[in-house]
């Protein structure tokens, strides 16, 4: 079916868009980039910020961002009344900003301050007036909310009621006295707030930003007593190279290795090997439910927003989950007990330190409950963003950096590890197992194109032997409420359900690198950086996590078989219902 | 008055009739703010769960509108017009006055709770200018010598 096509003329280029499209995408295709600052494609257009306002020749300016092109139109988005109305919002939205730039952890990266440089704002204080003073929420383990710094566009807002079904923040008061808070001076950790780091993710300043705990790592560094392991998670491979200039979808596993190798940790492991983990954990755990008749359908339990999510506003589902740690605090458990045990080291003495795409990893590693071994399976976590800092800081030259290995025992990893990070990765890796587990049989095809893709929930049937396995897979809380409430009312049955917290998954997690609004208007992190993954996964010689060698040495040196008694005291957890708001 | 069962069996009917219409929170609230003489946190969780929308949104919508109040109000409200015909013709002396008369700041509330303090936009009688209204009283052409008398007349009803 074809589209109608219209046909307008922007700063005298002619375009042809399909019906529907807006003078801001229709500017986009003609090589044009108005500016924006409240817009965030699919998630948030409002016009509110004023700052795409666009000539149509009509009494009145119009934002392009909720303007729909017509036929014939004739739009001048840069003529002198343009561009001195739009520095004058500039300087208006400056007269409520703090404007600490230097210290700012957006410095760079802010949309904010880009337009001000790009559209020759000179002076800051032009509206200099009565500002409001905020107090900085940092309670939350994992999100740190700064509203001197907040300029009211409601992209964060927008994907935590919209995309993430969550809504613990929103706009209060009225006029100068508007604020983005949660309700009734509560902090965003007496909230039902899953930690995700969305906000963080879409915020165009530094009003969201993750709480660091990279002073934390360099203190363990620094400390001659601690022997300090680290391990990352499969999707910061993936893009963490942005960080340092490389396009988006650049894989940099080898250099990531070496620079970890130079910040001075003593090992370098790799959570994909805790992934591998959790796939022989998890497919027999499916396995068992499946033969024993356990509570089906069951769920994925890797994603610690996820988690939060069900505990929160689906605890029904509780039973559903799988028992399964995540793959970090499954190697953090196995670091401490089998590691310690063959390295002689006592467990006292080692800090692991997870490398996340995730802002919820830190809430996670913080559960009482996540400490098999008497001590947190995991130390500290920093985000994807964090680790940069610290490279950066360290003055190492990423670029310049060769490409290394993790560290052996607890560093190889297979195909199946590595696509966790995408939405569907972790069922592909489930399913691949679980396979040759029921079947006996060697799996020839190993990949299971249904479910990937970015869509927000995927259903397959899948064919083991004579049984047909019917899977689903969501990406972001919002998308998970919708297929839950399809389990729920019996609309749908399932054996198997894959959740990642975040749209995308890991990929798009909330501690990944920023990408601005104007970027994502034409390449989705979610696409270019699973591309990463599927290809590293294609490029392994192993893709099943079974046959990871050093996964095969610790079930045959330490835990037995998965499931076993061992394996469930170091590798399995539980979870219990949360209250929506605490006092 | 009414008991606090009594007061959500009312609201529960305000829910009831407005729970399946579009844009249900604005009418919800002005009825729970009519029931209760004000929305606080436990009547906007209440509501919040009702409807099947956000403590947020609840809260964002009832800071964002002056009908609705946070903490009781008193039991005579006293709304002062600063629009521009009352302004110019001195309203503002006469909220200055009441202030100094019932020893609140505005938008506070008496210790007694009898009296609430706010100043409004334009009431719509800019004729009478400088005007407040006292509950659904109006009073119009004031200077602040007219305001003890007023409070006063107040006063007295109540004791008698």
């Amino acid at each position: 079916m074809s589209e109608r096509m219209i046909s307008l003329t922007i700063d005298n280029v002619k375009v042809e868009v399909p019906a529907g499209t807006t003078v801001l995408e229709a500017a986009k295709q003609a090589g044009i980039n108005i500016p924006t600052l409240c817009y965030l494609k699919d998630i948030n257009a409002i016009g509110a910020c004023r700052m795409c306002v666009v000539d149509t020749g009509g009494r009145a300016l119009q934002a392009a961002c909720v303007l729909p092109a017509t036929d014939g139109m004739v739009v001048k988005t840069n003529t002198p009344a343009l561009r001195d109305y739009r520095r004058t919002l500039l300087e208006l939205v400056l007269s409520a900003h703090d404007k600490k730039c230097l210290t700012c952890v957006r410095s760079q990266s802010c949309e904010l301050q880009k337009l001000c440089k790009d559209l020759g704002v000179e002076n800051g204080d032009r509206f200099a007036g009565k500002q409001n003073e905020y107090a900085i929420d940092d309670a939350s383990p994992s999100i740190v909310r700064d509203n001197n710094k907040c300029i009211l566009c409601r992209r964060c807002v927008a994907v935590c009621s919209k995309v993430q079904n969550i809504g613990v923040i929103g706009p209060v008061n009225r006029g100068f006295a508007t604020a983005i808070e949660s309700p009734w001076n509560m902090k965003l950790a007496q909230m039902g707030c899953i930690n995700c780091g969305q906000c963080i993710n879409v915020c165009p300043v530094g009003a969201l930003r993750e709480k660091d705990s990279t002073d934390q790592v360099w203190q363990y560094l620094n400390d001659p007593d601690l022997h300090v392991v680290v391990q990352p998670a499969p999707a910061v491979r993936a893009a963490l190279g942005e960080e340092f200039g490389y396009p988006m979808g650049t894989s940099v596993t080898g250099q990531m290795a070496a620079a970890l190798h130079r910040l001075g940790f003593d090992k370098v492991f790799d959570t994909d090997f805790g992934a591998d983990l959790t796939i022989m954990e998890e497919a027999n755990e499916l396995i068992a439910r499946i033969q024993g008749g356990g509570v089906l359908p069951m769920i994925t339990s890797c994603s610690p927003g996820w988690i939060k999510f069900c505990e929160t506003y689906y605890p029904d589902f509780l039973d559903n989950l799988s028992s399964c740690k995540s793959p970090h605090e499954m190697l953090g458990a196995v670091i401490k007990s089998y590691y310690a045990e063959k390295a002689g080291i006592d467990p006292a003495k080692i800090r692991v330190v997870s490398v996340m795409p995730c802002t919820a990893k830190k809430f996670e590693a913080k559960r009482e409950e996540l400490a098999a071994t008497g001590y947190p399976d995991v130390d500290a976590v920093i985000t994807t963003r964090e680790l940069a800092r610290m490279i950066k800081e360290a003055g190492i030259d990423f670029r310049a950096l060769p490409e290394e290995n993790f560290d052996s025992l607890l560093g190889e990893s297979t195909g199946a590890a590595v696509i966790f990070g995408a939405t569907g990765g972790v069922m592909e890796a489930a399913l691949r197992t679980a396979y040759e587990a029921i079947t006996g049989q060697v799996l020839e095809n190993v990949d299971f194109r249904d479910v990937r893709g970015i869509q927000g929930i995927k259903e397959a049937d899948v064919k083991i032997g004579d049984q047909v396995v019917s899977v689903a897979v969501a990406s972001g809380t919002g998308n998970a409420s919708k297929l839950l409430d399809s389990v729920r009312s019996g609309e749908k049955k399932y054996l198997f359900i894959e959740v990642m917290g975040c749209p995308g998954g890991c990929v798009n997690g909330g501690g990944q690198p920023i990408v601005s609004a104007q970027t994502r208007m034409t390449c989705d992190p979610r696409v270019e950086r699973a591309k990463a993954l599927y290809q590293e996964d294609a490029d392994k010689p192993l893709r099943k996590s079974h046959e990871n060698s050093e996964i095969k040495k610790i079930y045959e040196e330490y835990l037995e078989k998965p499931n076993s008694h061992k394996a469930h005291e170091l590798l399995h957890t539980h979870y219990a219902s949360r209250p929506l708001y605490l006092d | 008055m009414a008991s606090v069962k009594e007061q959500y069996d009312a609201l529960d009917r305000v829910i009831a009739e407005n729970k399946d219409l579009p844009g249900a929170l604005m009418p919800v609230l002005q009825g729970a703010q009519e029931i209760f003489g004000c929305v606080p946190i436990d009547v906007q969780k209440y509501i919040a769960q009702a409807l099947n929308v956000t403590l947020s949104e609840v809260y964002g919508v009832a800071t964002f509108y002056s009908q609705f109040s946070l903490q009781p109000k008193g039991e005579y409200l006293i709304s002062v017009c600063l629009g521009t015909a009352c302004y110019v013709k001195g309203s503002q002396k006469v909220l200055d006055k009441l202030t100094e008369v019932l020893n609140v700041p505005v938008g506070g509330t008496t210790p007694d709770g009898r009296f609430t303090l706010q100043a409004t936009r334009c009431l719509g009688a800019c004729g009478l200018a400088p005007v407040m209204t006292v509950n659904d009283e109006v009073y119009g052409r004031l200077t602040p010598d007219a305001i003890p008398a007023i409070i006063d007349k107040y006063r007295k009803a109540e004791e008698a």
